[in-house]
């Protein structure tokens, strides 16, 4: 099966290059750039519209095993497949969580429902509760790509300290919560005007730079590979900067919500506007765009947390964080290139290349030879979001009732069309 | 009329105008309570439910007389006889209360916008007896009308909120209401008891208490809740009685004729001197509960017209 995309805009985040041109797919690996369509290919018109490598996206919450009424592996790579990922990073923070190399060959055999890759991420600690290890390398033969216990933070920094040393021997990435859990104790909103008005308890910013600055300190001495999932204040970048300039193996991530809602987005106590961490001031937001756009931060993901209603409708404290985000990434991403903060290569870098990279996987690219993993996309056609269409079983989105730019045209997994949008 | 409200939420929603109008009422049912028979049949036929997810005893009570002294058939619900110990939610116990048809719903809960919540499902008028961090707006329009009949105006008044302000909603809804009011406003706190952001309210910030009194002609002292002394908010209850606790001494920096207020239940000897929340010239504690009163009734009057009102408009609807 011989595909060719002609007469595509081509965003390429490895050359940063976005102009016209045409590729051709060959048994699931790009065959060729801007050639002319082999004998017996299908041939895609692509109007001139956007193809670009499937977005990588780390951090995807499944419900599997435990709460698959909120999500299963079906339906999150249906979502994901109509939102333009076509490798989804899926996170341990699951019921029991994915501690042993049974239950993530359990996940593993369960993710072939899904029509998009699917990679698992293993706990760093058993129960994620941050004491003893687990077993890093039996689980990094079964296919765990990084080893992280999410939104939990370990007090125990002798223990941690071993995790990471035994992690480094093994080549295995960590991705750490920057976070200090201390200080962001019972908090569900950022310190400040906002949250003192409408009287929810707090954290200040200072608690995630103080989380990294651990982190870092951690990583200095164990010279493990670390991957910070979320940074999304002002005050944690030169920590980084540091970080990477004293050449330590440090990547940072940050979320789609974060760069595109602020602390006020909450109004009357929303609850699909609650996160972890929690949404930020603006000045902030601004600062996290421009360090994903000047390459400072890596990587963004969309940090897919489905919750079924009943845990959404409590007061604000009491209500689960997150948000599903699968299909609404790319047209959330669409804002930033659209307010003109960033460029589509550089969206791309941090969607699908760097992700990627980081995880040693071969996708995210539009070179020969990587696999056919791709997007095609409208960055400017609008639509009005309506959260009872999202394939996601759970329906919590902050964009409910938005007005959006940037629609899914068709997604592409290794040569194959998985998503096709309805005319 | 100049009362729209649906629901009575929080200050922030109130206009100057509107706030007037609820203080102007309950002026008006300040004198009939005073009065030996202190019946009005405003609410006749009404039903009032009092929720109280919160322990209280003064605002309960300052409620149900309140409903009680309009003619409504008043009902108290709280959380130690109610089916939310078995597991119910917030919302599920709205829509079975929701379901026996009350007119008025009182609610207090311990989260920050639970009320707000709590509003969005039921058809009747709710009142806001206090949420979370957030607003306590009876309180603080009984504050207001407290100051109003003792300084004969609510405007252009320098007023000290001092104490635990941070946790406090009384604070919140004092503030957003004095600042509307166009009142200067000073917060007199150690920083571990002053929230976050306060800067941006327009307010003027103190952590020596002397200095923030100093020319006030208002003086309202806030609770220092059991819970924060164990939390490390402060070193221990000696050590706050002496630097941010009133007394005689630290209230001579106020104005000559400044009054003290509380909202009270007061921890004598932790936040007030004894003998001066006692001193009937300066302190107008008393006051305060006798106004709590006179300005339910007054919010709940102005609620009970618009919800017939509104009632009305939907009958007339029907028939159309």
């Amino acid at each position: 099966m011989i595909l060719h995309f002609q007469n595509a805009r081509l965003i390429d985040p490895e050359a940063g290059t976005d102009e016209p041109g045409s590729l051709t797919v060959k048994g699931g690996l790009i065959l060729s750039r801007d050639g002319s369509a082999p004998k017996g290919a299908t041939v895609i018109d692509c109007n001139g519209k956007c193809l670009a490598p499937g977005i990588v996206d780390i951090g995807v919450k499944i419900g599997e095993p435990g709460e698959r009424h909120r999500e299963s592996f079906r339906s999150a790579g249906l979502a994901a497949a109509a939102g333009g990922v076509t490798t989804v990073i899926a996170r341990p923070d699951t019921h029991p969580a994915i501690d042993t190399p049974e239950t993530l060959e359990f996940v593993t055999r369960r993710a072939a429902e899904s029509p998009v890759r699917i990679r698992h991420m293993a706990a760093l600690t058993k129960g994620r509760d941050g004491r003893e290890m687990v077993e890093i390398g039996f689980l990094r033969d079964a296919g765990a790509v990084a080893f992280t216990d999410v939104f939990k933070v370990s007090m125990e920094a002798k223990a941690l300290t071993r995790a990471m040393s035994y992690a480094r021997s093994l080549g295995a990435l960590v991705v750490g919560h920057p976070q200090d859990p201390g200080l962001s104790a019972g908090a569900s909103a950022t310190s400040g005007k906002f949250a003192s008005l409408r009287g929810i308890p707090a954290v200040s910013p200072m608690a995630e730079r103080m989380g990294l600055e651990r982190d870092l300190a951690l990583v200095e001495m164990t010279g493990v590979a670390y991957h910070a999932d979320q940074i999304t204040t002002a005050k944690s970048l030169p920590a980084l900067a540091r970080a990477k300039a004293a050449g330590l193996d440090v990547t940072a991530g940050t979320s789609i919500h974060h760069l595109t809602l602020n602390e006020f987005d909450v109004g009357d106590y929303r609850t699909f506007f609650k996160f972890t961490p929690p949404l930020r001031s603006e000045v902030d937001r601004l600062a996290i765009v421009a360090a994903v756009a000047d390459g400072s931060i890596d990587i963004i993901s969309s940090m897919h947390t489905p919750a079924d209603e009943e845990s959404k409708r409590l007061p604000f404290e009491e209500a689960a964080p997150g948000a599903v985000a699968l299909e609404t990434f790319l047209p959330a991403a669409m804002r930033l290139y659209h307010a003109g903060h960033i460029t589509l290569p550089a969206l791309f870098r941090a969607m699908a290349l760097n992700p990627a990279t980081r995880l040693g996987l071969p996708q995210g690219r539009l070179s020969v030879g990587a696999p056919a993993d791709l997007v095609l996309f409208d960055p400017d056609a609008p639509f009005l979001m309506d959260r009872f269409k999202l394939r996601s079983k759970s329906k919590n989105t902050p964009f409910d009732g938005a007005r959006m730019e940037g629609k899914v045209l068709a997604t592409f997994v290794g040569g194959t069309q998985v998503f096709r949008a309805e005319e | 009329m100049a009362f729209r409200a649906r629901h009575l939420l929080g200050i922030e929603q109130l206009g100057p105008l509107e706030i007037t109008t609820v203080l102007d009422l309950a002026d008006r049912y300040v004198e009939m309570n005073r009065r030996t028979v202190k019946q009005s049949d405003v609410l006749a036929g009404m039903t009032q439910i009092n929720l109280f997810f919160e322990a209280s005893t003064r605002t309960q009570s300052s409620f149900e007389l309140a409903g009680k002294r309009l003619g409504a058939d008043v009902m108290n619900m709280s959380v130690a006889n109610s089916s939310v110990k078995k597991g119910e939610t917030l919302i599920d116990t709205a829509m079975t209360l929701n379901a026996m048809h009350p007119d008025l719903l009182v609610v207090r809960h311990g989260s920050s916008g639970a009320v707000n919540l709590l509003a969005q499902k039921v058809d009747c008028a709710v009142l806001n007896a206090g949420d979370g961090r957030h607003e306590h707006p009876t309180q603080a329009l009984l504050d207001a009308l407290t100051i109003r009949r003792a300084k004969g105006r609510l405007q252009r008044l320098t007023i000290a909120i001092c104490g635990d302000i941070a946790h406090s909603r009384v604070a919140r809804s004092n503030l957003i209401l004095l600042g509307k009011m166009e009142n200067r406003l000073r917060l007199i706190a150690p920083p571990t008891l002053m929230p976050s952001g306060v800067e941006d309210f327009g307010c003027e910030l103190f952590d020596d208490m002397r200095e923030g009194l100093k020319g006030a002609d208002v003086v309202m002292m806030l609770r220092l809740q059991k819970e924060r002394m164990d939390g490390g908010f402060i070193p221990s209850e000696r050590e706050y009685y002496h630097r941010y606790g009133l007394d005689a001494e630290k209230l001579a920096y106020a104005a000559p004729d400044a009054i003290v207020m509380h909202p009270g239940p007061m921890n004598r000897g932790v936040e007030i001197d004894g003998e001066l929340a006692d001193d009937i010239n300066r302190s107008v504690i008393q006051d305060q509960v006798e106004m709590g009163v006179a300005v339910r009734m007054a919010c709940m009057d102005l609620l009970a017209r618009n919800l017939r009102a509104e009632r009305g408009r939907k009958i007339v609807g029907m028939m159309a």
